[in-house]
């Protein structure tokens, strides 16, 4: 998308000229905040509210760092936890409030990539619906792990737990989703 | 143990909008204004920030102007008062004092620019002067390159870059059209210089001072007809003993 003539390292331009180099933050990580947002709540305008609110959060920090601090930064990790701050706070103001909207709520799952595609629109909405089944401390790292892509060490940063948890969470989750889903077909078939 | 659901959960992937980005740094005031405004090529956009004028572009269509900039510079766009002193840049052709933001290119691309900055109105220069200006005699080419690519064009005046032989050569904003356009809108005469050039012109000599210039050179315009020597280049030039004028620098001094 956009040439940065000079690629120098991302978290030295942004210790250098935060204002520059904050779009190519934006454009390297929006992809997982979002994911991570919409497939943990379950709505896609949820989802933009929280990515965005992780941005600008970011931004504002970034922007009273001092450069060695920005230096040490592992920023997708970083991201994300600021991302999952954001969706337990929605979770919480929402169960304060009458609920409007189940999770997994019905929005008819738009064309996404080769891999969506291969999946099929049909299993895609049951998957998105049976994530929404599992409790949170499983759902949430099984994100990270399988939809976002993160590392092991990074969604241990992420959710501030060790890694041999959020391993055996991310086992749990696989282990419960797929059960959880096979019930649903059985269900549908008799 | 369950591959196929580990597997499968790669389908859910979705990117974001398109307009998250830009609702993001709009939020943050990462974001650059723009105005339209007149220009000898028609309507113009010109889009600033606090660093100084970030990019120029042709108006006609505002939606495609926009697009063009969030491609190229990845900043979202708000509209705003077109300032004073860039209106009269364009107006006059004379943009000193104006602040450029060029951060979003490389250390000899904006050593080109700023060195085309430097050409007076009504005059022109080669690219081979500017790789010269620059002290990268042989980059001609990479010059070129440069020029193509300068987001600043009528305030950055590249249309008065033109080739070594007297052609006039291309023009990134319209063609080489609209660079003639420029040109005569500066009071030059592009068929003239082409026919000067062509006939193997480079310099004009004033045989009364000893010094040699570039045919646009507004000192060369001032030379007495009786005085007047057309030359080749700068070795006929030194052969005479003339030396390079101080100010369009038309070569190295000998020695």
């Amino acid at each position: 998308m956009v040439l940065f003539t000079e690629m120098v390292p991302l978290l030295d331009a942004l210790a250098d000229d935060l204002e520059l180099a904050f779009p190519r933050l934006v454009e390297e990580h929006q992809g997982a905040v979002y994911v991570t947002a919409l497939r943990c709540t379950g709505c896609r305008q949820a989802a933009e509210d929280i990515a965005q609110e992780t941005f600008v959060r970011a931004y504002r920090s970034l922007a009273a760092w001092p450069a060695e601090r920005i230096a040490a930064l592992r920023p997708r990790a970083w991201l994300l936890r600021i991302t999952l701050n954001a969706v337990r706070n929605r979770a919480r103001d929402a169960s304060r409030r009458p609920r409007t909207a189940e999770l997994g709520d019905h929005h008819p799952e738009p064309a996404g990539g080769p891999e969506a595609a291969a999946l099929g629109g049909e299993r895609r909405e049951l998957l998105a619906a049976a994530l929404g089944r599992l409790p949170e401390e499983q759902r949430i790292p099984v994100v990270l792990r399988h939809v976002a892509g993160l590392r092991y060490d990074e969604i241990a940063e992420a959710t501030e737990r060790p890694v041999g948890t959020v391993k055996a969470q991310v086992h749990r989750g696989l282990r419960r989703l797929a059960s959880l889903v096979d019930r649903t077909l059985l269900e549908s078939e008799t | 143990m369950t591959p196929g659901i580990a597997g499968e959960l790669g389908g859910l992937r979705e990117a974001p909008p398109r307009r998250l980005a830009m609702a993001v740094l709009a939020e943050v005031g990462v974001v650059d204004s723009w105005a339209p405004a007149e220009s000898p090529l028609g309507p113009v956009a010109v889009a600033f920030n606090r660093h100084g004028v970030s990019w120029v572009g042709r108006a006609d269509d505002p939606a495609a102007f926009e697009e063009s900039f969030v491609a190229a510079m990845g900043r979202p766009l708000r509209r705003a008062p077109l300032p004073p002193r860039v209106g009269r840049a364009l107006e006059s052709g004379r943009a000193t004092g104006l602040a450029f933001d060029l951060r979003l290119r490389g250390a000899f691309e904006r050593s080109v620019l700023t060195a085309t900055s430097g050409i007076p109105r009504g005059e022109t220069r080669s690219y081979s002067w500017v790789a010269r200006e620059i002290g990268h005699d042989r980059a001609v080419r990479a010059v070129g390159t440069a020029l193509a690519r300068n987001p600043i064009p009528l305030l950055i005046p590249c249309h008065r870059v033109v080739r070594g032989d007297g052609r006039i050569g291309n023009y990134g904003m319209g063609g080489p059209d609209a660079k003639r356009t420029l040109l005569r809108h500066e009071g030059l005469d592009p068929d003239e210089m082409e026919r000067l050039a062509g006939a193997g012109v480079r310099l004009i000599g004033n045989r009364a001072a000893g010094v040699a210039c570039l045919p646009s050179c507004h000192h060369a315009r001032r030379i007495a007809p009786r005085n007047a020597l057309p030359l080749r280049g700068a070795d006929e030039a030194i052969a005479l003993g003339m030396r390079p004028c101080r100010s369009c620098r038309p070569f190295a001094a000998a020695g």
